[in-house]
């Protein structure tokens, strides 16, 4: 009994960041006296903005390099990218998609650049970002101010300041590429996910059969049949009618996630059914039983709350941009798998003690360079994904701010300067921008003044970096009395 | 083991290095059978780490301009020019400090860097690092390590929090799980282990040597040699001594193989010793005294030193001579009773040392003993300026700073001492070893203490301000009566000057011995083999 009690405690000290802001929040939320439905949808739409650039900051604190504020040059990258594509006047997806084709280098070799630089100050990766963002920032304005129509001549009186030299203030989006990401139909997502699976099958099958290696035909043709039959399914029609759409009702995200899950628990069991007769492993693990229940009851549970009306008002308030959500979801994945390739083991011993890297063979530096590139190309990307959903850039504003915000919602999550995951980085949104949307709200409720609440959110953002990160060292600063003294092992300072 | 017919595993002819015009390794040769264990002995700074570095392929042999002599791995002469070579070559090495990630576990911290993998299609485009990990494969090879020397703990733990003899283990699983391993260097492996630990350590190398892998093993403790190597190379001042099959050797032989050397005085003993040391007099008086110095351990303590005579601390690295005076100077936590001049210390304050009128010279003189960028005016006055209120007048109720006293005091320092600078506005960053050392010495003496401790007064400065340096504190013990407290690895030096030598093992105080003991006495006593025991004062 008191165990537990202590367990409580001691769960609630260490995620105290979050637990102070979840408090926050739900105050915010009630303080502003707004209805859940207009605070739910608000929500998913910053989410949808903001995910895809706060979760390219984790592959940096992985490789031990800290909260990467470089990441104001991935937007830097993806701002300039757009710009130029809007001047070819490139619109709708393949205009986004090029978008980001030419983001793509632009920011992996600004992100070598932040890696060279970054690698000249290990351990001061942070405060140095910070301020190579600023000077990044001088740099940009050089570009877009003068270069842009002062060297290269550029014709387009909508984009240049009419003197002809220096671009304007914002450039809009919306006959280019605005929600273009956000407004794939569903059908063609569909689509090309048959076509590119199939083309993936195609290519690795040819080249085992190239390089002489063993082709699991059984599972090759299983795929390629569980495709077709999935592709199959959208030619009948109320499936296409569904599909035809480009944004998906939360609600039927949640009716679909519940079927999913009960699907999948119901494979499993078939699955190790199959298995267990053919006797492989000799093992014969009992099936979790408890594990495939409780997923049940809880798919089961979600369903029914479905039905309460001031959350089903909520629900089909709310409609998800898939193709977005997609490509976050894209991204945690990508995140995760990484952390279990070679690159990403690197990356980690990298990140935990520079000196075993080294004496395990490991290039440190060009691991870490790595880390910045993928950093900032995500960065970039991310920002393509802000931009097209927002509608306009501000072209000389749209990246400064970037870095804190980001950064900050990572940090309210729970994660800090050595340790963050995809989940710390989710929540941390969801939190981050629910203070975001309720707080002017809240202080205009409060104090009868809007600016009250504008200037707490302001303040939270910066707060939150300067807590997080004062908690990271007074957190530091207690471990070595904690542990004896003598045993370092992988000292940080070097 | 075909030692009969003279087949070496290792090779290594006629090694020289040098340092920035430092001969450190003077021909030393180093032979190892296969499947043999064979301990590399030698005091501090007699060339072993040098030495394995340069089997190692270190980046600092390298880059200061490489070595002369052969080395040989298994027949073939070899150039190991990079770490990663001496790895190709089956070459291993179990660090002192411990080369593990604390938040990894057991099976990728002994995998590190060579982790399993599997192609798929993306790593066919982007090569070999987007290969996805193997963890069956990874935890199967390294249960088989951990099987081979005996370690009983599943693969899958994170080795935080394990015991530390624990992450010795898993460092010689790691070495051993590479392929085609050949040598395995130890470097201290028992030092920060406890007896039974060390005993299935070594029990560990005798397995594995019997395996036919040749390992090195450095150490200090002579009764570890004894109980598990086959033969030994023994290096004094860089220079080979002796290589000797274990059975046909004794410990008094090794002992005395590593200190032997032809006593030089370095200090010209002309001043008359007009001194009376009387042994109820003490001027400082330890008691069951302890202080945690991470890698300068001292365990427990009690020890008189008498009014006026000159006493030498000695015992090899990490054994905790060196926490003996930053103990008393506060700069460490510190346990149990500390008498000045009969006098109870206060541990917990610092600079309650200082006021007891006793002073300091570092061992860690670019850290901790100057401000390297300010004058060395600046850093002679400080201390006292500080503690003692010196070279500060009084106006209304400001203290200000006295430059002219100062600069007077300084200067006379700089005569008194030989400081050998272009003015007393130099920065003392830019001064010499030597002269940095005495402006150390001339900081600790402004405080006009009674007793003063000095520790390692010579290392990293040329013979011939050693020289000066020794005089200069002798002199001060027989003019001034200052209590001189010597805290020095070299041995000779404290033994031209000490009037006693007290050696530390351990943590522990091994015995007192006069400097004209034997060789073989020291060799004992540094070596671990009187712990606790012994004295004859």
């Amino acid at each position: 009994m008191n165990k537990k009690k202590i367990n409580v405690w001691d769960l609630l000290f260490q995620n105290k960041v979050v637990f102070i802001f979840l408090v926050l929040c739900v105050a915010a939320t009630i303080a502003s006296k707004q209805p859940l439905t207009f605070v739910i949808p608000e929500l998913f739409t910053r989410i949808a903005r903001n995910s895809f650039i706060v979760l390219s900051l984790i592959i940096p604190v992985i490789a031990g390099m800290g909260l990467n504020f470089g990441i104001v040059i991935g937007a830097m990258a993806a701002q300039i990218a757009i710009f130029l594509t809007t001047y070819w006047g490139l619109t709708g997806i393949s205009g986004f998609a090029a978008t980001a084709l030419l983001t793509t280098p632009i920011a992996a070799f600004f992100g070598f650049l932040v890696g060279r630089l970054f690698n000249y100050m290990k351990g001061n990766e942070m405060i140095g970002g910070l301020v190579l963002g600023y000077f990044a920032d001088g740099l940009y304005q050089l570009l877009f101010l003068f270069i842009f129509g002062g060297v290269i001549k550029m014709n387009n009186t909508t984009l240049m300041i009419p003197t002809g030299v220096g671009v304007k203030n914002t450039i809009d989006l919306k006959d280019t590429v605005k929600y273009a990401l956000d407004t794939v139909p569903m059908l063609s997502i569909v689509e090309v996910a048959f076509y590119l699976l199939l083309i993936i099958l195609a290519c690795s099958t040819a080249v085992k059969l190239v390089k002489k290696q063993e082709v699991n035909w059984k599972s090759v043709i299983g795929t390629a049949v569980a495709a077709a039959a999935v592709y199959g399914l959208t030619f009948i029609k109320p499936v296409e009618r569904f599909l035809s759409a480009d944004r998906l009702l939360l609600l039927s995200a949640v009716e679909l996630g519940c079927l999913a899950t009960a699907l999948w628990q119901g494979w499993g069991l078939v699955r190790w059914k199959i298995q267990s007769s053919k006797g492989e492993e000799g093992q014969g693990e009992p099936f979790p039983v408890e594990k495939a229940i409780a997923y049940l009851i809880l798919a089961a549970a979600v369903y029914g709350l479905t039905y309460v009306p001031v959350l089903y008002k909520v629900l089909i308030a709310v409609r998800l941009p898939v193709m977005t959500y997609l490509c976050i979801g894209a991204l945690c994945c990508f995140n995760n798998i990484l952390m279990k390739t070679r690159l990403g083991q690197n990356m980690r011993t990298v990140g935990q003690s520079r000196t075993v890297a080294n004496a395990a063979g490991i290039d440190v530096d060009k691991t870490r360079i790595i880390a910045m590139i993928f950093s900032t190309v995500l960065a970039g990307w991310g920002q393509l994904i802000f931009l097209q959903n927002v509608g306009t850039v501000s072209t000389y504003g749209a990246h400064t701010q970037v870095g804190q915000f980001a950064i900050a919602a990572l940090l309210v999550g729970g994660a800090s300067v050595q340790k963050a995951t995809n989940k710390q980085a989710l929540l941390g949104i969801v939190l981050f921008h629910t203070l975001f949307i309720v707080s002017p709200l809240a202080g205009k409720e409060l104090f009868g003044d809007a600016v009250i609440g504008e200037y707490f959110r302001v303040f939270v953002s910066y707060g939150v970096i300067a807590m997080s990160l004062a908690m990271h060292a007074w957190k530091k600063a207690e471990k070595p009395k904690k542990e004896e003294a003598g045993s370092g092992a992988g000292t940080e300072a070097a | 083991m075909d030692k009969a017919n003279e087949t070496y595993v290792l090779k290594m002819d006629s090694i020289a290095k040098e340092y920035y015009g430092n001969r450190v390794l003077k021909g030393v040769n180093l032979h190892i059978h296969p499947g043999e264990i064979h301990a590399l002995m030698g005091e501090n700074g007699a060339g072993k780490s040098t030495l394995m570095n340069i089997l190692f392929g270190m980046p600092v042999i390298h880059t200061t301009g490489g070595y002369e002599g052969t080395i040989q791995v298994g027949g073939e002469t070899v150039k190991i020019d990079t770490p990663l070579k001496a790895m190709e070559l089956g070459i291993g090495m179990v660090h002192q400090e411990f080369m593990l990630i604390p938040g990894f576990s057991v099976t990728e911290n002994i995998k590190v860097g060579r982790e399993i993998s599997n192609p798929n299609l993306v790593s066919r485009i982007f090569g070999r690092s987007m290969e996805s990990l193997d963890f069956k494969a990874m935890r199967r090879d390294a249960r088989k390590a951990l099987k081979t020397i005996g370690l009983q703990i599943e693969e899958y733990v994170k080795v935080a929090g394990l015991p530390v003899g624990y992450m010795q283990f898993i460092e010689i699983a790691r070495e051993l799980d590479k392929t085609g391993i050949r040598i395995l260097v130890f470097d201290e492996p028992t030092a920060v282990l406890t007896e039974s630990e060390a005993d299935r350590l070594l029990e560990a190398m005798r397995v594995i040597s019997s395996q036919g892998i040749a390992i090195i093993f450095i150490t200090h403790r002579l009764d570890e040699v004894m109980a598990v190597a086959d033969s030994m190379t023994i290096l004094r001042d860089g220079e080979f001594v002796a290589r000797k099959e274990i059975k046909d050797t004794n410990v008094v032989e090794i002992a005395e193989l590593m200190i032997g050397r032809k006593m030089e005085k370095l200090v010209d003993d002309t001043t008359q010793d007009g001194r009376t040391i009387r042994d109820d007099e003490p001027a400082v008086s330890l008691r069951n005294y302890k202080v945690n110095m991470p890698g300068e351990q001292v365990k427990g303590i009690d020890l008189d030193i008498r009014k006026g005579e000159i006493f030498g601390i000695g015992g090899l690295a990490g054994q905790g001579k060196l926490g003996i005076p930053n103990g008393i100077m506060g700069l460490y936590p510190t346990e149990g009773q500390v008498k000045i001049h009969g006098q109870e210390l206060n541990l917990g304050r610092l600079g309650d040392a200082l006021d007891h009128k006793v002073a300091f010279v570092s061992e860690d003189r670019r850290g901790v003993g100057l401000l390297l960028d300010e004058s060395i005016e600046q850093n002679i006055i400080f201390s006292a300026m500080q503690t003692n209120k010196k070279f500060l007048k009084k106006i209304g109720w400001m203290n200000l700073y006295d430059s002219g006293a100062a600069k007077k005091h300084a200067e006379e320092m700089v005569e008194t001492l030989d400081i050998r600078c272009t003015g007393i506005r130099q920065p003392v960053g830019s001064l010499s070893g030597g002269n940095q050392q005495k402006v150390c010495l001339a900081r600790a003496l402004t405080l006009e203490p009674d007793i003063l401790f000095v520790s390692e007064p010579t290392r990293g400065i040329d013979i011939g301000a050693k020289k000066l340096v020794l005089e200069y504190l002798t002199k001060l013990n027989r003019e001034l009566g200052m209590t001189v407290i010597i805290v020095s690895s070299e041995l000779m030096e404290l033994r031209s000057v000490a009037d006693r030598i007290g050696i530390v093992s351990d943590g522990t105080l091994a015995c007192i011995l006069k400097p004209d003991d034997s060789d073989a006495d020291f060799g004992l006593a540094m070596s671990g083999a009187w712990k606790g025991g012994k004295k004859d004062a």
